[in-house]
């Protein structure tokens, strides 16, 4: 397995870690006690807005972390050089995810258009960005194997 | 349904053995992608930009046409021409 594939495995598990630990804190610190707060938009607002510095911080730090944990297994160093390959497997891998992210926000809106409450499309916009988020990383995997 | 020959296909194990067993990681360094890139080139799963065929030639000293080869009866494109046109030499 080259270190690309490895790289993207460990966001996918950054993703589902981040996604799921933040969900749970705000779930148990703020929604379990006042379930009625799904329907503030500061809330959501706020929820939002700290997820995003909060995941790219602990994403960078999990990724130190697995090249350390990878030098002293394999005593190999991440290759830092991005070539051509690399940039057009990521080009790829964004035009998907950026798809399914619109069809969540077609979703979403759409949720919104039928009448439903506010928080279902608030959910929709945040599933549809990770499963963006993992998709891409699988699909960067998929390229890497398969060719492109 | 026999596999077929693809389009574009590489000498480069063989360029490489001729350069004294050039490795992977060697010609990489020389051309400036990861190795990952050269053994998905060699494999036939990637194929380059022009700009890197071109830097590969010029590293095993050969022209273009001795690294990769075009074959032009297994395109698609020509198989679907009755005539294709070629300039005559």
């Amino acid at each position: 397995m080259g270190h690309q594939e490895k790289q993207s495995i460990v966001s996918i598990i950054g993703s589902v870690l981040i996604i799921g630990f933040y969900t749970l804190y705000v779930y148990k610190n703020y929604v379990a006690g006042d379930p009625e707060i799904l329907n503030d938009f500061q809330f959501w607002g706020k929820s939002f807005l700290y997820l995003i510095p909060i995941g790219i911080v602990v994403q960078i730090v999990i990724h130190i972390l697995f090249a350390i944990g990878n030098r002293i297994v394999t005593q190999e160093d991440m290759p830092d050089l991005t070539d051509e390959r690399d940039k057009l497997i990521e080009l790829k891998s964004i035009r998907i995810s950026h798809w399914i992210f619109v069809f969540g926000f077609m979703l979403s809106m759409g949720s919104l258009a039928l009448g439903m409450k506010p928080y279902v499309m608030f959910l929709t916009l945040l599933s549809s960005g990770f499963l963006a988020s993992l998709v891409s990383e699988v699909a960067k995997i998929v390229y890497y194997r398969r060719g492109v | 349904m026999g596999k077929e020959t693809p389009l574009i296909t590489n000498n480069i194990r063989k360029l490489r053995f001729f350069a004294d067993e050039m490795t992977q990681q060697e010609l990489a360094d020389r051309t400036g992608v990861t190795r990952q890139t050269i053994v998905a080139i060699e494999n036939g799963k990637y194929f380059p930009s022009l700009e890197l065929a071109f830097r590969m030639a010029y590293v095993f000293k050969v022209p273009l046409n001795e690294v990769f080869s075009y074959n032009a009866e297994n395109d698609p494109i020509f198989k679907k021409m009755k005539n294709p046109k070629t300039i005559e030499k």
